[in-house]
Protein backbone atom coordinates (compact mmCIF):
# COMPACT_ATOMS: atom_id res chain seq x y z
CA UNK A 1 0.00 0.00 0.00
CA UNK A 2 3.24 2.49 -0.26
CA UNK A 3 2.69 5.64 -1.70
CA UNK A 4 3.88 5.56 -5.51
CA UNK A 5 6.67 8.21 -6.43
CA UNK A 6 4.00 10.11 -8.43
CA UNK A 7 1.62 10.56 -6.21
CA UNK A 8 4.05 11.43 -2.91
CA UNK A 9 5.33 14.06 -5.60
CA UNK A 10 2.09 15.38 -6.24
CA UNK A 11 0.93 15.76 -2.23
CA UNK A 12 4.22 17.11 -1.25
CA UNK A 13 3.73 19.76 -4.40
CA UNK A 14 0.09 20.40 -2.41
CA UNK A 15 1.62 21.04 0.46
CA UNK A 16 4.32 23.52 -1.09
CA UNK A 17 0.55 25.19 -2.52
CA UNK A 18 -1.03 24.84 0.71
CA UNK A 19 1.63 26.42 2.55
CA UNK A 20 1.97 29.65 0.04
CA UNK A 21 -1.74 30.33 0.64
CA UNK A 22 -1.95 29.65 4.12
CA UNK A 23 1.31 32.11 4.48
CA UNK A 24 -0.62 34.38 2.16
CA UNK A 25 -3.84 34.43 4.34
CA UNK A 26 -2.41 35.24 7.55
CA UNK A 27 -0.27 37.96 5.72
CA UNK A 28 -3.19 39.14 4.21
CA UNK A 29 -5.53 39.03 7.98
CA UNK A 30 -2.71 40.24 10.05
CA UNK A 31 -3.43 37.89 12.32
CA UNK A 32 -3.14 34.10 13.14
CA UNK A 33 -0.64 31.63 13.60
CA UNK A 34 2.08 30.42 11.38
CA UNK A 35 4.01 28.41 13.12
CA UNK A 36 1.05 25.43 14.11
CA UNK A 37 -0.50 25.69 10.62
CA UNK A 38 2.87 25.09 8.70
CA UNK A 39 4.21 22.50 10.58
CA UNK A 40 0.70 19.79 10.59
CA UNK A 41 -0.03 20.57 6.49
CA UNK A 42 2.05 16.95 5.68
CA UNK A 43 -0.66 15.72 8.60
CA UNK A 44 -3.92 17.21 7.50
CA UNK A 45 -3.07 16.72 3.65
CA UNK A 46 -2.29 12.79 3.70
CA UNK A 47 -5.25 12.39 5.92
CA UNK A 48 -7.67 14.35 3.79
CA UNK A 49 -6.55 13.05 0.33
CA UNK A 50 -4.66 9.76 1.12
CA UNK A 51 -6.48 8.18 4.43
CA UNK A 52 -9.53 9.59 5.76
CA UNK A 53 -13.13 8.60 3.58
CA UNK A 54 -14.15 12.01 3.72
CA UNK A 55 -15.73 13.61 0.56
CA UNK A 56 -17.67 17.10 0.38
CA UNK A 57 -20.47 16.21 -2.13
CA UNK A 58 -22.13 13.61 0.64
CA UNK A 59 -20.66 15.95 3.67
CA UNK A 60 -23.05 14.43 5.92
CA UNK A 61 -22.82 11.23 5.17
CA UNK A 62 -23.00 8.82 8.40
CA UNK A 63 -20.23 6.85 8.17
CA UNK A 64 -17.55 8.96 6.60
CA UNK A 65 -14.15 9.20 8.93
CA UNK A 66 -13.96 12.08 10.98
CA UNK A 67 -10.94 14.92 11.34
CA UNK A 68 -11.11 16.44 14.63
CA UNK A 69 -8.10 19.24 14.84
CA UNK A 70 -7.64 19.33 18.43
CA UNK A 71 -4.87 21.74 18.32
CA UNK A 72 -7.58 24.04 16.75
CA UNK A 73 -5.00 27.17 16.20
CA UNK A 74 -3.81 25.65 13.28
CA UNK A 75 -7.44 26.16 11.65
CA UNK A 76 -5.99 28.08 8.30
CA UNK A 77 -4.45 24.82 7.15
CA UNK A 78 -7.74 23.34 7.89
CA UNK A 79 -9.47 25.10 5.76
CA UNK A 80 -6.66 25.51 3.20
CA UNK A 81 -7.30 21.55 3.08
CA UNK A 82 -10.90 21.96 2.85
CA UNK A 83 -11.67 24.04 0.40
CA UNK A 84 -9.10 22.01 -1.79
CA UNK A 85 -11.52 19.47 -0.85
CA UNK A 86 -14.31 21.47 -2.07
CA UNK A 87 -16.45 22.59 0.86
CA UNK A 88 -15.80 26.24 0.20
CA UNK A 89 -13.87 28.03 -2.51
CA UNK A 90 -10.73 29.15 -1.52
CA UNK A 91 -11.41 32.65 -2.15
CA UNK A 92 -12.75 32.17 1.32
CA UNK A 93 -9.61 31.94 2.78
CA UNK A 94 -8.98 35.77 2.09
CA UNK A 95 -11.95 36.43 4.73
CA UNK A 96 -10.10 34.48 7.44
CA UNK A 97 -10.20 36.00 10.66
CA UNK A 98 -12.80 38.84 9.19
CA UNK A 99 -16.17 40.04 10.21
CA UNK A 100 -18.98 37.84 8.66
CA UNK A 101 -16.25 35.14 7.78
CA UNK A 102 -17.48 31.47 7.76
CA UNK A 103 -13.13 31.35 8.43
CA UNK A 104 -13.50 32.25 12.14
CA UNK A 105 -10.12 31.97 14.22
CA UNK A 106 -10.39 28.83 15.43
CA UNK A 107 -12.33 26.12 13.43
CA UNK A 108 -16.61 26.24 13.89
CA UNK A 109 -18.79 23.22 13.51
CA UNK A 110 -21.06 26.06 11.55
CA UNK A 111 -18.05 26.42 8.65
CA UNK A 112 -18.82 23.94 6.21
CA UNK A 113 -16.39 20.61 6.78
CA UNK A 114 -15.66 20.80 10.72
CA UNK A 115 -16.65 18.28 12.26
CA UNK A 116 -15.91 20.23 15.53
CA UNK A 117 -15.14 23.44 17.49
CA UNK A 118 -11.83 23.28 18.71
CA UNK A 119 -9.57 26.21 19.75
CA UNK A 120 -9.83 25.35 24.05
CA UNK A 121 -6.45 23.01 23.84
CA UNK A 122 -7.60 19.41 25.52
CA UNK A 123 -11.11 19.22 24.50
CA UNK A 124 -11.07 17.66 21.19
CA UNK A 125 -9.36 14.32 22.30
CA UNK A 126 -12.29 13.46 24.17
CA UNK A 127 -14.99 14.59 22.17
CA UNK A 128 -12.87 12.46 19.10
CA UNK A 129 -13.16 9.71 21.56
CA UNK A 130 -16.83 10.02 22.26
CA UNK A 131 -17.33 10.15 18.30
CA UNK A 132 -15.33 7.11 18.30
CA UNK A 133 -17.57 5.10 20.29
CA UNK A 134 -20.98 7.00 18.96
CA UNK A 135 -19.84 5.73 15.67
CA UNK A 136 -19.07 1.93 17.16
CA UNK A 137 -22.83 1.68 19.12
CA UNK A 138 -24.33 2.48 15.85
CA UNK A 139 -21.94 -0.10 13.90
CA UNK A 140 -20.42 2.19 11.69
CA UNK A 141 -16.50 1.50 10.27
CA UNK A 142 -15.55 5.11 10.29
CA UNK A 143 -12.41 5.49 11.99
CA UNK A 144 -12.09 9.20 14.10
CA UNK A 145 -8.77 10.64 13.28
CA UNK A 146 -7.84 13.51 15.82
CA UNK A 147 -4.81 15.43 15.34
CA UNK A 148 -2.77 16.81 18.54
CA UNK A 149 -0.56 19.92 19.09
CA UNK A 150 2.05 20.50 22.12
CA UNK A 151 0.17 22.43 24.26
CA UNK A 152 -2.92 20.12 24.10
CA UNK A 153 -0.95 17.31 26.20
CA UNK A 154 -0.26 20.20 29.18
CA UNK A 155 -4.03 19.54 29.65
CA UNK A 156 -5.12 17.18 32.37
CA UNK A 157 -8.26 16.89 29.82
CA UNK A 158 -6.44 14.84 27.29
CA UNK A 159 -4.29 12.25 29.87
CA UNK A 160 -8.31 11.29 30.97
CA UNK A 161 -9.31 11.22 27.74
CA UNK A 162 -6.11 8.59 27.20
CA UNK A 163 -7.00 6.77 30.19
CA UNK A 164 -11.04 6.31 28.39
CA UNK A 165 -9.79 5.54 24.86
CA UNK A 166 -8.48 2.48 26.68
CA UNK A 167 -10.74 1.17 29.09
CA UNK A 168 -13.79 1.45 25.92
CA UNK A 169 -11.12 -0.35 23.76
CA UNK A 170 -11.49 2.70 21.16
CA UNK A 171 -9.36 1.01 18.29
CA UNK A 172 -11.00 3.56 15.60
CA UNK A 173 -10.06 6.05 17.41
CA UNK A 174 -6.54 6.64 15.77
CA UNK A 175 -4.72 10.21 17.08
CA UNK A 176 -1.95 12.23 15.10
CA UNK A 177 0.49 14.29 17.14
CA UNK A 178 1.87 16.68 15.94
CA UNK A 179 4.84 16.95 17.63
CA UNK A 180 6.70 20.42 17.03
CA UNK A 181 7.86 20.79 20.48
CA UNK A 182 7.55 24.11 20.93
CA UNK A 183 4.55 25.98 22.63
CA UNK A 184 3.32 29.63 22.36
CA UNK A 185 5.86 30.96 25.26
CA UNK A 186 8.95 28.55 24.05
CA UNK A 187 10.20 25.15 23.90
CA UNK A 188 7.87 22.40 25.41
CA UNK A 189 10.70 21.00 27.38
CA UNK A 190 10.72 25.03 28.67
CA UNK A 191 7.05 25.37 29.14
CA UNK A 192 6.19 22.18 30.37
CA UNK A 193 8.99 18.97 29.24
CA UNK A 194 7.01 16.42 27.70
CA UNK A 195 9.58 13.16 28.63
CA UNK A 196 9.16 10.32 26.85
CA UNK A 197 6.23 10.79 24.94
CA UNK A 198 6.16 7.01 23.59
CA UNK A 199 6.15 5.55 27.31
CA UNK A 200 4.13 7.77 28.66
CA UNK A 201 0.94 6.35 25.54
CA UNK A 202 2.17 3.08 25.80
CA UNK A 203 1.89 2.85 29.16
CA UNK A 204 -1.43 4.11 28.93
CA UNK A 205 -2.06 1.13 27.16
CA UNK A 206 -1.98 3.20 23.74
CA UNK A 207 -0.05 1.51 20.80
CA UNK A 208 2.45 3.88 19.38
CA UNK A 209 4.56 4.81 16.14
CA UNK A 210 6.69 7.19 15.38
CA UNK A 211 7.03 8.81 12.62
CA UNK A 212 8.38 11.79 10.12
CA UNK A 213 5.25 14.15 10.03
CA UNK A 214 6.76 15.83 7.22
CA UNK A 215 7.12 12.58 5.33
CA UNK A 216 3.91 11.67 3.75
CA UNK A 217 5.09 8.44 2.83
CA UNK A 218 6.03 7.42 6.68
CA UNK A 219 2.69 8.95 7.49
CA UNK A 220 0.91 6.75 5.19
CA UNK A 221 2.86 4.08 6.67
CA UNK A 222 2.24 4.51 10.41
CA UNK A 223 -1.64 5.29 9.25
CA UNK A 224 -1.66 1.89 7.50
CA UNK A 225 -0.74 -0.32 10.04
CA UNK A 226 -3.03 1.04 12.58
CA UNK A 227 -5.97 1.21 10.48
CA UNK A 228 -5.67 -2.11 8.52
CA UNK A 229 -5.27 -3.83 11.60
CA UNK A 230 -6.91 -2.38 14.91
CA UNK A 231 -6.43 -4.72 17.99
CA UNK A 232 -8.68 -3.00 20.33
CA UNK A 233 -5.98 -0.27 21.26
CA UNK A 234 -6.67 3.34 20.53
CA UNK A 235 -4.04 4.35 18.26
CA UNK A 236 -1.11 7.13 18.36
CA UNK A 237 1.41 8.76 15.79
CA UNK A 238 4.18 10.20 17.04
CA UNK A 239 4.79 12.41 14.23
CA UNK A 240 7.90 14.39 14.64
CA UNK A 241 7.57 17.76 12.96
CA UNK A 242 8.98 21.30 12.72
CA UNK A 243 6.65 24.05 14.22
CA UNK A 244 7.11 27.32 10.79
CA UNK A 245 7.95 24.04 8.37
CA UNK A 246 9.27 25.28 4.93
CA UNK A 247 9.98 29.00 6.13
CA UNK A 248 13.64 28.89 7.50
CA UNK A 249 12.68 32.13 9.78
CA UNK A 250 9.84 30.45 11.25
CA UNK A 251 11.13 27.12 11.42
CA UNK A 252 11.22 26.18 15.19
CA UNK A 253 10.79 29.45 16.55
CA UNK A 254 7.82 30.08 19.24
CA UNK A 255 8.29 33.82 18.33
CA UNK A 256 5.88 32.24 15.30
CA UNK A 257 3.59 30.66 16.97
CA UNK A 258 0.86 33.52 16.60
CA UNK A 259 2.46 36.65 15.04
CA UNK A 260 1.36 38.60 12.11
CA UNK A 261 3.36 38.31 9.36
CA UNK A 262 4.75 41.77 8.08
CA UNK A 263 5.66 42.75 4.40
CA UNK A 264 8.74 42.03 4.25
CA UNK A 265 8.92 38.57 5.85
CA UNK A 266 5.81 37.75 3.72
CA UNK A 267 8.24 38.41 0.72
CA UNK A 268 10.77 36.60 1.96
CA UNK A 269 8.52 33.39 3.00
CA UNK A 270 7.06 33.34 -0.49
CA UNK A 271 10.27 33.17 -2.13
CA UNK A 272 11.79 30.21 0.23
CA UNK A 273 8.36 28.30 -0.63
CA UNK A 274 8.50 29.11 -4.53
CA UNK A 275 6.02 31.68 -4.82
CA UNK A 276 5.94 34.13 -7.30
CA UNK B 1 -43.70 8.63 51.13
CA UNK B 2 -42.66 10.45 47.88
CA UNK B 3 -39.69 9.47 46.05
CA UNK B 4 -36.42 11.61 46.23
CA UNK B 5 -36.02 13.18 42.92
CA UNK B 6 -32.51 11.31 42.20
CA UNK B 7 -34.53 8.24 42.24
CA UNK B 8 -37.39 9.48 39.83
CA UNK B 9 -34.77 10.86 37.41
CA UNK B 10 -32.88 6.89 37.24
CA UNK B 11 -36.43 5.51 36.79
CA UNK B 12 -36.94 7.91 34.09
CA UNK B 13 -34.02 7.31 32.44
CA UNK B 14 -34.66 4.02 31.94
CA UNK B 15 -38.57 4.65 31.30
CA UNK B 16 -37.63 6.63 28.72
CA UNK B 17 -34.07 5.34 27.24
CA UNK B 18 -34.18 2.19 27.52
CA UNK B 19 -35.98 1.48 24.22
CA UNK B 20 -34.23 4.64 22.59
CA UNK B 21 -31.16 3.45 20.92
CA UNK B 22 -29.90 7.04 20.92
CA UNK B 23 -29.75 7.68 24.76
CA UNK B 24 -26.36 6.87 26.09
CA UNK B 25 -25.47 7.88 29.53
CA UNK B 26 -22.32 8.61 30.94
CA UNK B 27 -21.24 9.32 34.96
CA UNK B 28 -17.84 10.20 36.75
CA UNK B 29 -17.76 7.45 39.26
CA UNK B 30 -20.90 8.73 41.27
CA UNK B 31 -23.72 6.13 39.23
CA UNK B 32 -24.78 4.87 42.54
CA UNK B 33 -25.55 8.31 43.96
CA UNK B 34 -26.79 10.36 40.99
CA UNK B 35 -29.33 6.98 40.25
CA UNK B 36 -27.45 6.79 36.43
CA UNK B 37 -26.45 3.17 37.23
CA UNK B 38 -29.86 2.24 37.15
CA UNK B 39 -29.72 2.70 33.36
CA UNK B 40 -26.25 0.83 34.11
CA UNK B 41 -28.23 -1.86 35.06
CA UNK B 42 -30.89 -1.98 31.98
CA UNK B 43 -28.42 -1.12 29.16
CA UNK B 44 -24.78 -1.77 29.94
CA UNK B 45 -23.94 -1.42 26.48
CA UNK B 46 -25.14 2.28 26.22
CA UNK B 47 -23.64 3.25 29.94
CA UNK B 48 -19.96 4.55 30.14
CA UNK B 49 -18.23 5.39 33.80
CA UNK B 50 -15.47 7.41 32.99
CA UNK B 51 -13.89 7.74 36.23
CA UNK B 52 -13.36 11.38 37.86
CA UNK B 53 -12.66 12.60 34.84
CA UNK B 54 -15.62 15.13 34.56
CA UNK B 55 -14.31 17.55 31.82
CA UNK B 56 -12.92 14.24 29.76
CA UNK B 57 -16.85 13.22 30.30
CA UNK B 58 -18.61 15.84 29.22
CA UNK B 59 -15.83 16.35 26.24
CA UNK B 60 -17.31 12.45 25.29
CA UNK B 61 -20.66 13.19 25.54
CA UNK B 62 -20.23 16.08 22.91
CA UNK B 63 -18.39 13.69 20.79
CA UNK B 64 -21.43 11.33 20.81
CA UNK B 65 -23.88 14.06 20.05
CA UNK B 66 -21.95 14.62 17.24
CA UNK B 67 -22.84 11.32 15.65
CA UNK B 68 -26.38 11.46 16.82
CA UNK B 69 -26.50 9.91 19.85
CA UNK B 70 -28.62 11.90 23.14
CA UNK B 71 -25.68 11.89 25.82
CA UNK B 72 -26.85 12.06 29.44
CA UNK B 73 -24.38 13.28 31.41
CA UNK B 74 -24.13 12.84 35.42
CA UNK B 75 -22.03 14.04 38.07
CA UNK B 76 -22.88 16.25 41.33
CA UNK B 77 -23.52 19.97 39.61
CA UNK B 78 -20.89 21.57 41.58
CA UNK B 79 -18.17 19.08 39.34
CA UNK B 80 -19.95 19.36 36.24
CA UNK B 81 -20.51 22.88 35.99
CA UNK B 82 -16.80 23.66 37.29
CA UNK B 83 -14.32 21.13 35.40
CA UNK B 84 -17.14 19.97 32.92
CA UNK B 85 -17.78 23.74 32.07
CA UNK B 86 -15.11 24.13 28.54
CA UNK B 87 -16.39 21.54 27.42
CA UNK B 88 -19.87 22.70 28.12
CA UNK B 89 -19.24 25.94 26.51
CA UNK B 90 -16.98 24.87 23.45
CA UNK B 91 -19.41 21.90 22.24
CA UNK B 92 -22.89 22.62 24.33
CA UNK B 93 -23.66 26.68 23.95
CA UNK B 94 -20.40 27.75 20.85
CA UNK B 95 -21.70 24.58 19.07
CA UNK B 96 -25.46 23.94 20.26
CA UNK B 97 -24.36 19.86 20.33
CA UNK B 98 -27.15 18.60 21.59
CA UNK B 99 -25.77 17.50 25.48
CA UNK B 100 -27.68 16.81 28.29
CA UNK B 101 -26.21 18.37 31.59
CA UNK B 102 -27.82 16.67 34.72
CA UNK B 103 -26.60 18.33 37.61
CA UNK B 104 -26.96 15.97 40.40
CA UNK B 105 -26.97 16.72 44.33
CA UNK B 106 -27.49 20.84 43.72
CA UNK B 107 -28.90 23.54 46.48
CA UNK B 108 -27.57 21.88 49.90
CA UNK B 109 -28.91 18.82 49.52
CA UNK B 110 -25.76 17.26 49.67
CA UNK B 111 -25.55 18.64 53.04
CA UNK B 112 -22.71 16.62 55.09
CA UNK B 113 -20.24 16.72 52.40
CA UNK B 114 -20.21 20.48 53.64
CA UNK B 115 -19.56 23.58 50.83
CA UNK B 116 -17.01 22.27 48.69
CA UNK B 117 -20.19 19.96 47.45
CA UNK B 118 -23.41 22.24 47.72
CA UNK B 119 -23.71 23.46 44.34
CA UNK B 120 -25.31 26.96 45.03
CA UNK B 121 -24.25 28.55 41.47
CA UNK B 122 -25.30 26.28 39.20
CA UNK B 123 -28.36 27.97 37.93
CA UNK B 124 -25.96 31.43 37.22
CA UNK B 125 -23.64 29.72 35.21
CA UNK B 126 -25.48 27.88 33.19
CA UNK B 127 -27.93 30.33 32.26
CA UNK B 128 -24.84 32.62 31.37
CA UNK B 129 -24.31 30.14 28.20
CA UNK B 130 -25.42 31.25 25.15
CA UNK B 131 -28.32 28.43 23.70
CA UNK B 132 -27.92 26.30 27.14
CA UNK B 133 -31.87 26.26 28.23
CA UNK B 134 -31.89 25.62 32.11
CA UNK B 135 -34.30 23.59 34.04
CA UNK B 136 -34.84 22.65 37.59
CA UNK B 137 -36.26 19.80 39.11
CA UNK B 138 -39.99 20.82 40.54
CA UNK B 139 -41.47 17.52 41.47
CA UNK B 140 -42.08 14.06 40.86
CA UNK B 141 -44.48 14.51 37.81
CA UNK B 142 -42.24 17.50 36.65
CA UNK B 143 -38.76 15.55 36.79
CA UNK B 144 -39.79 12.83 35.08
CA UNK B 145 -41.37 15.10 32.39
CA UNK B 146 -37.49 17.06 32.20
CA UNK B 147 -35.87 13.47 31.13
CA UNK B 148 -38.95 13.00 29.13
CA UNK B 149 -38.45 16.72 27.49
CA UNK B 150 -34.84 16.43 26.91
CA UNK B 151 -34.67 13.10 24.98
CA UNK B 152 -37.37 14.70 22.88
CA UNK B 153 -35.73 18.11 22.67
CA UNK B 154 -32.80 18.97 20.61
CA UNK B 155 -29.95 20.77 21.99
CA UNK B 156 -27.78 21.40 25.24
CA UNK B 157 -29.75 21.62 28.07
CA UNK B 158 -28.69 21.94 31.99
CA UNK B 159 -30.96 19.89 34.40
CA UNK B 160 -30.86 20.79 37.98
CA UNK B 161 -31.71 17.89 39.72
CA UNK B 162 -31.73 17.10 43.77
CA UNK B 163 -30.45 14.50 46.10
CA UNK B 164 -33.90 14.92 48.53
CA UNK B 165 -37.61 14.20 48.07
CA UNK B 166 -39.65 16.88 47.64
CA UNK B 167 -43.18 18.05 47.90
CA UNK B 168 -45.57 16.35 45.51
CA UNK B 169 -47.15 19.64 43.47
CA UNK B 170 -48.82 17.76 40.11
CA UNK B 171 -51.01 15.43 39.41
CA UNK B 172 -49.77 12.73 37.08
CA UNK B 173 -50.20 13.81 33.65
CA UNK B 174 -49.71 17.23 34.20
CA UNK B 175 -48.74 18.79 31.28
CA UNK B 176 -45.55 21.17 30.89
CA UNK B 177 -43.79 23.37 28.52
CA UNK B 178 -40.57 25.19 28.54
CA UNK B 179 -40.55 28.76 28.53
CA UNK B 180 -44.05 28.48 30.50
CA UNK B 181 -44.25 28.58 34.30
CA UNK B 182 -47.03 27.15 36.25
CA UNK B 183 -49.19 28.49 38.85
CA UNK B 184 -49.82 26.78 42.42
CA UNK B 185 -51.84 29.22 43.85
CA UNK B 186 -53.26 32.55 42.79
CA UNK B 187 -53.43 35.43 44.81
CA UNK B 188 -53.41 39.15 44.87
CA UNK B 189 -51.32 40.81 47.55
CA UNK B 190 -47.86 39.83 46.46
CA UNK B 191 -45.96 37.03 44.24
CA UNK B 192 -43.64 34.36 45.31
CA UNK B 193 -41.81 33.00 42.20
CA UNK B 194 -39.81 29.67 43.03
CA UNK B 195 -37.79 26.86 41.87
CA UNK B 196 -37.22 23.37 43.48
CA UNK B 197 -37.54 22.60 46.53
CA UNK B 198 -38.38 26.20 47.46
CA UNK B 199 -41.36 25.79 46.07
CA UNK B 200 -43.07 23.34 48.43
CA UNK B 201 -41.21 26.33 51.10
CA UNK B 202 -43.68 28.85 49.00
CA UNK B 203 -46.99 27.06 49.47
CA UNK B 204 -46.35 26.58 53.01
CA UNK B 205 -45.94 30.20 53.51
CA UNK B 206 -48.64 31.15 51.48
CA UNK B 207 -51.23 29.26 53.73
CA UNK B 208 -49.70 30.91 56.77
CA UNK B 209 -49.70 34.59 54.96
CA UNK B 210 -53.35 33.71 53.79
CA UNK B 211 -54.26 33.11 57.67
CA UNK B 212 -52.71 36.99 57.96
CA UNK B 213 -55.12 37.99 55.59
CA UNK B 214 -52.75 38.19 52.99
CA UNK B 215 -53.07 36.38 49.88
CA UNK B 216 -50.41 35.32 47.64
CA UNK B 217 -49.68 34.03 44.28
CA UNK B 218 -47.33 31.07 43.97
CA UNK B 219 -45.86 30.73 41.05
CA UNK B 220 -43.63 27.55 39.56
CA UNK B 221 -40.58 29.10 37.09
CA UNK B 222 -38.55 25.61 36.66
CA UNK B 223 -37.75 26.50 33.38
CA UNK B 224 -35.26 29.36 34.35
CA UNK B 225 -34.03 29.96 30.58
CA UNK B 226 -36.37 30.24 28.55
CA UNK B 227 -37.78 32.63 30.99
CA UNK B 228 -41.41 33.55 31.66
CA UNK B 229 -40.87 36.87 31.12
CA UNK B 230 -45.00 37.22 30.50
CA UNK B 231 -45.89 35.77 33.56
CA UNK B 232 -43.48 37.46 35.42
CA UNK B 233 -45.12 40.32 34.39
CA UNK B 234 -48.73 39.76 34.91
CA UNK B 235 -47.46 38.53 38.23
CA UNK B 236 -45.63 41.73 38.95
CA UNK B 237 -48.17 43.95 37.99
CA UNK B 238 -51.29 42.10 39.27
CA UNK B 239 -49.85 41.82 42.53
CA UNK B 240 -47.63 44.84 43.43
CA UNK B 241 -44.74 42.85 45.09
CA UNK B 242 -42.42 40.13 44.78
CA UNK B 243 -40.39 37.23 45.91
CA UNK B 244 -38.14 34.83 44.70
CA UNK B 245 -37.70 31.81 46.26
CA UNK B 246 -34.51 29.21 45.27
CA UNK B 247 -32.17 26.84 46.72
CA UNK B 248 -28.64 28.86 45.13
CA UNK B 249 -26.98 32.08 45.75
CA UNK B 250 -29.14 35.03 45.53
CA UNK B 251 -26.78 35.99 43.27
CA UNK B 252 -27.48 35.29 39.09
CA UNK B 253 -30.30 32.83 39.45
CA UNK B 254 -33.95 32.76 39.58
CA UNK B 255 -34.13 36.00 41.64
CA UNK B 256 -31.13 37.83 39.38
CA UNK B 257 -33.53 36.35 36.25
CA UNK B 258 -36.55 37.56 37.71
CA UNK B 259 -35.37 41.26 38.20
CA UNK B 260 -33.82 41.60 34.44
CA UNK B 261 -37.30 40.68 33.40
CA UNK B 262 -38.91 43.30 35.54
CA UNK B 263 -36.26 46.05 35.01
CA UNK B 264 -36.18 46.03 31.46
CA UNK B 265 -39.70 46.06 31.15
CA UNK B 266 -40.01 48.98 33.69
CA UNK B 267 -42.15 46.89 36.28
CA UNK B 268 -41.80 48.48 39.51
CA UNK B 269 -42.75 46.49 42.30
CA UNK B 270 -40.94 45.83 45.45
CA UNK B 271 -38.85 42.76 45.28
CA UNK B 272 -37.47 40.24 47.65
CA UNK B 273 -35.27 37.69 47.17
CA UNK B 274 -34.76 34.29 49.20
CA UNK B 275 -31.69 32.04 48.52
CA UNK B 276 -28.35 31.66 50.12
CA UNK B 277 -26.66 35.25 50.92
CA UNK B 278 -23.41 35.48 49.15
CA UNK B 279 -21.28 33.34 50.83
CA UNK B 280 -20.85 29.25 51.15
CA UNK B 281 -22.62 26.86 53.54
CA UNK B 282 -21.09 24.44 56.24
CA UNK B 283 -21.93 21.02 56.68
CA UNK B 284 -24.95 19.31 58.63
CA UNK B 285 -28.75 17.94 58.27
CA UNK B 286 -30.59 19.19 55.28
CA UNK B 287 -33.39 20.85 57.31
CA UNK B 288 -30.85 22.58 59.47
CA UNK B 289 -29.18 23.52 56.85
CA UNK B 290 -32.00 25.28 55.02
CA UNK B 291 -33.00 26.98 58.19
CA UNK B 292 -29.50 28.73 59.24
CA UNK B 293 -29.33 29.69 55.85
CA UNK B 294 -32.43 31.05 55.19
CA UNK B 295 -34.11 28.62 53.08
CA UNK B 296 -36.75 27.70 55.25
CA UNK B 297 -40.99 28.67 54.96
CA UNK B 298 -40.27 31.24 57.90
CA UNK B 299 -37.19 32.93 56.01
CA UNK B 300 -40.35 32.85 53.17
CA UNK B 301 -42.77 34.35 55.24
CA UNK B 302 -40.39 37.04 56.30
CA UNK B 303 -39.46 38.11 52.93
CA UNK B 304 -43.09 38.48 52.04
CA UNK B 305 -43.91 40.74 54.85
CA UNK B 306 -41.05 43.02 54.25
CA UNK B 307 -41.13 42.80 50.98
CA UNK B 308 -45.37 44.19 51.04
CA UNK B 309 -44.28 46.70 53.44
CA UNK B 310 -42.49 48.53 50.80
CA UNK B 311 -45.53 48.20 48.50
Amino acid sequence: MSLTPERKAFLDDLCRKFRLDVIEALHNAQTGHPGGSLSVCEILTTLYFEKARINSAQPRDPDRDRVVLCKGHAAPMLYRVLAEKGFFPVSEMKTLRRLNSILQGHPTIHTPGVELSTGPLGTGLSAALGMALGLRLSKSAAKVYAVLGDGDVNEGMVWEACMSAVKYKADNLITIYDWNKVQLDGKSADIMPQGDMNAKFSAFGWRCIPCDGHDIGALCDALDALILHPDGRPGLILASTIKGKGVSFMEGQSAWHGKAIGDEDYKRAVAELGGE
Amino acid sequence: MAKAIREIYGEALVKYGRDNPDVVVLDADVSSSTRSGLFQAACPERFFNVGVAEANMTGMAAGLASVGKIPFVNTFATFLITNGLLAARVFGSYSGLNIKLMGAYTGLSDAYDGPTHHAIEDIAVMRALPNFRVYVANDEVGTDWLVRHAIKSKGPMYIRLSRDVFPTLYEPGTKFEEGKGKILRQGKDAAIIACGRMLGMAVEASKILSSEGIDVTVVDMFTIKPLDAELITETAKSTGAVVTAEEHSVIGGLGGAVAEVLATRRVCVPLGFVGIADCHAECGAYSELLAKYGLDVPAVVAKVRETLAKK
